[in-house]
């Protein structure tokens, strides 16, 4: 099984740790993933602008990065998401899409659904908030939304599963269990008072609920919130999941 | 004025944005509890959707159907190509009969028509009777929302609003006490008025009837009282059979309040005894979106507000900031059909949560169409040029990987070394609420090519260090 390791452009860039937590979580799952050097960014900021042709470079650029791989795994919902579903309108090649959508996993969906791990080993014995980020949520069905009947699939939390297996851990009750964070990329610099309002809401939500540690399974929702959390002076601590799988500690 | 500049004069004042917000999401929570009682919930929105699919796909057969079977009934079947055709025939009907006073119900499409300001202008008396839309009538104002349409007005304003208005004691806030004092005023203009106008909820194609539904019963007294009657009904509302009525009942009321389905269900099927029953089929627009595949389930739309009461962006901006007599996520689909120009910033007013997608009963996807305009607004070349050219340079950028490694590692000088007010400035609008991002003192394809992250110790080491730098 050759798997491909997905580094997203400012995770590289930005947040270095990230990058190395998703690399170790997936080496004590049995898997040793290859990290192509090539890569760069899966063209989101172009293509939820609207800029299709400034897009499609990049989504080519992307798909000839990861074509010899089994599977692309990386530790972002929303740019898993943006591969899976919205790469139709970026490729033209339209076997090949769907070859490259059907092969790219989020990093706890690879582990619960493709590797069959609901058990992580490890400590972390700390109160933490899950912000369950948008596009994971609704666009690749990490958890079933708040917003759907009570049939509705899935009926599991794959992330909320893999963290809750963690000794010591405790998982905090939000008010709002899937509001977005109001990040939204370009939304958040367009439309910025807005989206601090709605980081600012998220942020008291997870304080409310008495959590040290905030996670998300997208470190662009924590970028954000950081920003907020460190501007504000809140005492509250962001980490990505794979942070936490990884055994780091805050 | 773009959607970003009102809502940030909207959420300037932030208590007043948090109180907005907390208003719609009880709306909200009371919706979602609503739909979990419902193991069907998800078979109905999807025979909902399917239904309403259905309908525009044979749209002109099923209005000639509800046309003749509508007549047969006794009404008057009149046809409107868009706002200004609408408008003369209302008032063409109401002239002839010299009618000068009339009540109006549950009507967003006369809204949409801008009905109101044309009768006032001709010296008719127009009063909405639904309580929402009477209070903003009475503060010369739109509503903010389409079910709930003065959910921005805050229980002392409406006081306050009453007491100059009406005479009610100055300072009560008593809802039992303020709700008695409008029954009784509007009472007064129901009896008086001669013609009643209401919306249609659904026009059922196989009988000729329809549907409108109320709360508060205003649609009953408004129609029933008065001699003649006027309906006003977007092509849309049609569906084929009485049988699929039941779908929409269920999922209407339900997303809209919470309520397991609205006070009143009213059925209109020909004019009463010695009445008239007028009713006007308006496209405006409509039929361009249906000729447009990527737009027309834009039409399935019930008009429930649900994509509103969830959609974070309209709870913390409020109704108005969208500029349009629908708001919200569907507002902000349908708007840009009629004006790109005008309306080219609605579809920015979206973080794409999918939270709208995920609520809407008939299934409209409603952040996908969103997302769509935006790249219709960028081939239109309607998006600015700036913003157009700036992402064709990340592109540019993104596509090289060379030149993706150099931008980053100037750009992480760059942050690491200038001093605040270079990155802080006016020009940042990430910044002027947020700290930005830290630059981290090595990326991870560095640390990666380093042989860092083989073993767990030597990785521990590095990510205390990266974690010392921010
Ligand atoms: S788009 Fe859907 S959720 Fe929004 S008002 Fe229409 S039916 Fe309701």
């Amino acid at each position: 099984m050759r798997v491909g390791l997905f580094i997203p452009c400012y995770i590289d860039q930005c947040y270095p740790q990230v990058g190395l937590a998703t690399l170790q979580v997936l080496r004590r799952c049995g898997v040793e993933p290859e990290y192509p050097r090539e890569q760069t960014c899966c063209g989101q900021p172009m293509a939820n602008s609207g800029c299709v042709e400034a897009a499609k470079p990049v989504a080519r650029h992307f798909a000839e990065t990861f074509a010899a791989y089994d599977y692309v795994v990386g530790p972002s919902g929303s740019c898993v998401s943006m591969i899976r579903n919205h790469y139709d309108d970026l490729l033209d090649d339209a076997a090949e899409q769907q070859r490259l959508a059907g092969k790219t996993f989020e990093l706890c969906e690879f582990l619960v659904d493709v590797l069959k791990i609901d058990r992580i080993e490890g400590r972390f014995p700390h109160r933490v908030g899950l912000h369950q980020s948008c596009h994971g949520l609704r666009e690749l069905g990490l958890a079933r939304q708040s917003e759907l009947g009570p049939t509705a699939t899935p009926q599991v939390n794959k992330v909320r599963t893999l963290l809750q297996s963690l000794e010591g851990i405790t998982l905090v009750d939000l008010a709002r269990t899937d509001e977005c964070c109001g990040f939204g990329g370009t939304f958040a610099v367009k439309e910025a008072a807005v989206s601090c309002l709605m980081g600012r809401d998220r942020i008291a939500d997870h304080q409310q609920a008495g959590a040290e540690v905030m996670t998300a399974g997208d470190m662009s929702c924590l970028m954000h919130l950081e920003g907020l959390i460190k501007r504000d002076g809140a005492p509250l601590r962001v980490m990505h999941v794979a942070e936490i799988l990884a055994g780091n500690q805050p | 004025m773009s959607h970003a500049t009102a809502a940030a004069e909207f959420v300037a004042d932030v208590d007043r944005a948090r109180w907005h917000d907390r208003a719609l999401w009880f709306v909200r929570s009371k919706r979602d509890k609503c739909a979990q009682q419902l193991p069907e919930w998800e078979a109905l929105r999807e025979r909902a959707s399917l239904v309403k699919q259905h309908t525009a796909s044979r749209m002109a057969e099923y209005l000639e159907e509800f046309e003749r079977n509508a007549v047969a009934l006794g009404a008057v079947v009149h046809w409107a190509r868009d706002a200004a055709e609408h408008n003369a025939i209302v008032y063409g009907l109401l002239k002839e009969r010299g009618i000068q006073r009339v009540v109006k119900s549950k009507s967003m499409l006369t809204e949409e028509c801008g009905l109101n300001p044309l009768l006032e202008s001709k010296g008719l008396e127009v009063v909405d009777t639904d309580l929402g839309e009477w209070i903003v009538q009475l503060r010369h104002e739109h509503p903010s929302h389409i079910v709930m349409p003065a959910i921005h007005v805050k229980k002392q304003e409406v006081g306050e609003l009453f007491h100059e208005k009406l005479g009610t004691t100055a300072g009560s806030t008593d809802e039992k006490y303020l709700v008695g004092a409008a029954r009784a005023e509007l009472r007064s203009k129901f009896l008086a008025g001669t013609a009643g106008i209401t919306g249609v909820n659904f026009a059922i194609a196989e009988t000729g009837g329809f549907v409108v539904c109320t709360n508060e019963g205003n649609a009953d007294l408004g129609a029933s009282l008065p001699a003649l009657h006027i309906a006003s009904m977007g092509i849309e509302k049609l569906i084929p059979r009485m049988a699929d009525l039941g779908v929409f009942l269920r999922l209407l009321a339900r997303s809209a309040t919470g309520q397991p389905i609205t006070t009143y269900s009213s059925h209109f099927h020909g004019p009463k005894p010695g009445g008239e029953l007028h009713i006007v089929l308006v496209d405006n627009g409509r039929s361009k979106l249906l000729a447009n595949e990527e737009l027309r389930r834009s039409l399935n739309c019930i008009r429930c507000g649900a994509c509103m009461n969830t959609c974070p962006v309209y709870r913390r901006s409020g109704g108005h900031s969208y500029g349009v007599t629908v708001p919200g996520p569907i507002g902000s689909v349908l708007y840009p059909a009629r004006d790109m120009q005008a309306h080219k910033s609605l579809p920015d007013a979206c973080s794409l949560c999918g939270s709208c997608t995920d609520v809407c009963p008939v299934k409209i996807p409603l952040h996908h169409q969103l997302l769509a305009w935006r790249k219709t607004l960028v081939k239109a070349k309607v998006t600015p040029w700036h913003m157009r050219a700036a992402m064709s340079v990340v592109g540019g950028v993104m596509a090289r990987p060379w030149l993706f490694r150099l931008g980053g590692k100037l750009g992480r000088f760059a942050l690491r070394w200038s001093p605040r007010w270079l990155t802080y400035n006016g020009l940042n609008p990430w910044g002027a609420q947020r700290e930005m991002p830290p630059a981290a003192k090595q990326t991870f394809s560095k640390l990666y090519d380093d042989g860092i992250g083989h073993g767990s110790a030597r990785m521990d080491g590095i990510d205390k260090d990266q974690n010392k730098l921010d």
